[in-house]
């Protein structure tokens, strides 16, 4: 071979070398979980009123009684929660405790949402300006937040949670009980 | 109804690309593959149209609508909504691709029968992997049932007017390569690498260059005024995959150029032709697989990376593969001498090559370095102004000779002669830079070479009469016009680097701050609404040493989904742009005001436009050459 013809092959090679990277990177498991500036920090002050005499309200306070809580950020205006709600309902069923904050929505219709898809809340906190989903930094709907005992933010899950991201949820809720 | 029919177009046109494909491998196979390529054209604008109904009459059934529009949504956007989500944008990538496919078998008859119907086979294999991957893995027309009664609306920061035209102009780049690659996949099949088929391939190259251009151009501007970071350019790694391919795409048409005039330079320029296209198809793959995380990160789903991955593998790498058999049989073109046309041409390759390497390095060293050693690390604004200084400047200061210098060789005095204009501009632009009070040596070096280029340009022109202004070549007219605008663009990179001022202030109604020569008194904090957000406007009146002005900075809050933007109040002018950002209020009644003065930045969007124009213009010699020899 001569040294023209391997000049030839070497952008083949770089090529090969990046599918290579490419290959061994997308192996690793996805980042769906995106470090906010506000994992690691308290909820913020907040004080939400219940949507009903089975959900009472929300406050930063329920968030810091020794439990590791989820808070799920949803509307029953929004498709994608509808995607996530059987995953939220097998957490549930697991025993996690999941508060939920219902953005810019009405009784009724939350009512009829989870007649629909499902209840996995033991709260419901009413934002009807979206002022809880500003404080707590979520980039948009639906949006998770993983809440150790003393309500410091360790986790935050944007989008809906796909079936394959239970089991990690789950494990993330263990290591916020050890801490 | 009609999403149905959107879906069978797709599915009809894949099956139109798979003939046309194969037909590639048959002698007669011209009769199959320019009807299919012209029908595919015609298809995938009825899917491209059907989905576009589908958002303007939010038609909620169909989840692409539901999960990213809201009846309450401006009707512009429910327009440009269409490609501001995953599906949507892989269904205008391949329609655009569809398009260029149907112009090829139109236009591309210049290398006879044979070539087209090679060419048309190679687009036919790529147009069919992407058809593939929107059928099987990102489907536009899903169903969703029950349709839910309201949608979760659009990302506000994609709510503007930019999103109108940045995505389009730049798939019209990033797919318009794809004519070139299979161009270049046909040469070296056919073993056809001759100045013929440059000149038959330089239209679509600088066709591509322009729309590229104009669509990084315009990105670069949404970024700046919507974002509300000040900045034009942040070396995001979905700018970055854009650069790539814009690069690539520069070196190639002056290397054509190379080749066809003098019939040398055939291998690099066949492998730029197939690196360009592949950046264009490794920049979708990085946005699309979450490879790299950015700011335009879209929906991340890993069974689309790997499909994405196998097609680049099986395009990029066969292509390659072609390349490294093949292009050893093509015969070396004709020798020239360093200082030359030829020479500086050479020199504008290796410099935008190596600026391709910084690039690439530096967006995929993080990479690396992870898999290497586990170590997460972010490559910034430092790496890349450092090691691409060095060769921006001197790319910049060659730009001006190429263009005055004769092919196969030139005296050195000669070219001297030619440059002296320029250089006297270049240190009277000093001059000019230091008595307004300019003291960074880097801004002054900007400013020079800027003035020393734009006068280089014009000097394109030395030696023609007026009176035959119409006899002067398209290409001259393009070529002028389009290194005036890197001009104009330096120029304004250098001031506006140089002399930006930015203030930052917590006030009440009543304070004041200064940036510059502007004064701002905040005269009023107050709500207010827009269709689908509500807003806290700022009212900022601003006296300055020529004119007094209103600027009325907003935060806006978004119903669906919740979500907050900036939308920042610029003053636009020549001699630099007033910029008022509202930051967060601290609950007292103060609010944050960011206040910045950047002169002369609007220069460098403008002098992106000229280039973009300036490559439109030089296409059309390429095509007026053309019908000559046909």
């Amino acid at each position: 071979m001569t040294a023209r013809r391997i000049a030839l092959i070497v952008p083949l090679l770089m090529f090969l070398g990046f599918v290579a990277l490419a290959v061994y990177r997308m192996g690793e498991p996805q980042q769906r979980v995106i470090a906010s500036k506000m994992v690691g920090k308290p909820v913020p002050a907040m004080d939400l009123v219940g949507m009903d005499e089975l959900h009472p309200g929300l406050n930063d306070g329920d968030l810091r009684q020794g439990t590791v809580t989820l808070v799920n950020l949803f509307a029953s205006w929004c498709a994608p929660c509808r995607v996530e709600a059987p995953q939220l309902k097998a957490l549930a069923d697991k025993g996690v405790v999941i508060h939920g904050i219902a953005v810019r929505d009405t009784p009724q219709n939350i009512t009829a949402f989870l007649k629909d898809h499902g209840d996995p809340f033991r709260r419901i906190g009413m934002d009807p300006n979206s002022k809880a989903v500003l404080n707590l930094g979520a980039s948009g709907l639906p949006e998770t937040f993983l809440i150790d005992g003393k309500g410091i933010i360790r986790k935050q899950y944007i989008g809906q949670i796909r079936p394959e991201q239970v089991a990690e949820i789950l494990k993330d809720i263990e290591e916020a009980k050890g801490s | 109804m009609i999403p149905e029919i959107g879906h069978a177009a797709l599915w009809l046109a894949a099956g139109l690309a798979l003939a046309q494909a194969l037909a590639g491998f048959r002698a007669d196979g011209g009769r199959i593959a320019v009807p299919a390529a012209l029908l595919q054209g015609g298809l995938c604008a009825v899917a491209f149209a059907a989905l576009t109904w589908a958002f303007v009459k939010s038609d909620f059934s169909v989840a692409l609508v539901a999960g990213n529009s809201h009846t309450a949504k401006p009707e512009l956007y429910k327009w440009t909504g269409v490609w501001a989500n995953h599906e949507g944008s892989m269904l205008l990538w391949v329609s655009v691709l569809a398009v260029f496919g149907a112009l090829a078998a139109i236009r591309a008859k210049g290398l006879g029968e044979r070539f087209r119907t090679v060419m048309l086979s190679a687009q036919g294999f790529i147009a069919l992997g992407f058809y593939a991957y929107l059928l099987i893995a990102s489907n536009p027309f899903a169903r969703i049932v029950p349709a839910p009664i309201e949608g979760s609306g659009l990302n506000p920061l994609l709510q503007d007017p930019g999103l109108a035209f940045h995505p389009p102009l730049l798939y019209i780049g990033y797919v318009g390569l794809s004519v070139t690659f299979s161009f270049a996949v046909a040469a070296l099949v056919l073993n056809r690498v001759t100045p013929e088929w440059a000149r038959a391939v330089k239209p679509w190259v600088l066709g591509a260059w322009s729309f590229l251009t104009a669509g990084i151009t315009l990105g670069s501007f949404w970024a700046y005024y919507e974002l509300g970071w000040g900045g034009w350019w942040f070396w995001d790694p979905v700018e970055n995959a854009s650069l790539m391919p814009w690069l690539a795409a520069t070196a190639l048409f002056h290397s054509v150029g190379v080749l066809a005039a003098r019939g040398a330079l055939k291998n690099w320029t066949l492998l730029l032709a197939v690196v360009a296209f592949s950046l264009s198809m490794v920049g979708t793959f990085i946005v699309r697989s979450g490879l790299l995380t950015s700011v335009h990160a879209f929906a991340v789903d890993p069974e689309r990376g790997v499909f994405l991955l196998i097609l680049l593998a099986i395009y990029v790498g066969g292509a390659l593969t072609l390349y490294a058999l093949r292009a050893g049989t093509v015969t070396a073109g004709a020798p020239f001498r360093p200082v030359s046309r030829e020479g500086s041409l050479v020199v504008n390759n290796l410099i935008l090559s190596a600026v391709l390497g910084v690039v690439f390095l530096g967006t995929l060293y993080p990479l690396l370095l992870e898999a290497a050693t586990g170590e997460q690390v972010s490559v910034g604004p430092p790496y890349f102004q450092t090691a691409l200084l060095p060769l921006l400047l001197p790319l910049v200061a060659l730009m001006a000779a190429g263009p005055l210098m004769r092919w196969r060789a030139m005296d050195w005095a000669g070219l001297g002669r030619r440059l002296v204009p320029a250089l006297v501009l270049g240190v009277a632009a000093i001059g000019v830079a230091l008595a307004l009070g300019m003291r960074s040596p880097l801004a002054l070096a900007g400013v020079a070479l800027s003035a020393w280029l734009a006068a280089a340009s014009v000097m394109i022109f030395r030696g023609r009469k007026l009176k035959r202004i119409r006899r002067i070549p398209a290409s001259v007219w393009g070529t002028a016009l389009a290194h005036l605008g890197i001009a104009v663009t330096t120029l304004g990179i250098a001031v506006s680097g140089a002399g930006t001022i930015e203030t930052l202030a917590n006030l009440a109604p009543g304070g004041r701050l200064s940036a510059g020569p502007y004064t701002a008194q905040v005269d009023d904090i107050t709500p207010a609404a827009g269709p689908n957000y509500t807003a806290i406007r700022a009212m900022l009146s601003v006296t300055g040493p020529d004119a007094t002005m209103v600027l009325a900075p907003e935060r806006r809050t978004f119903v669906s989904p919740g979500n907050e933007t900036t939308e920042t109040d610029i003053w636009p002018r020549l001699t630099g742009n007033l910029y008022a950002v509202l930051g967060p209020g601290d609950g007292s009644g103060r609010w944050q005001v960011r206040l910045v003065w950047q002169p002369m930045i609007a220069l460098i969007w403008i002098g992106g436009m000229m280039a973009a124009f300036g490559g439109l213009i030089a296409m059309m010699q390429g095509r007026r050459r053309r019908e000559d020899t046909e």
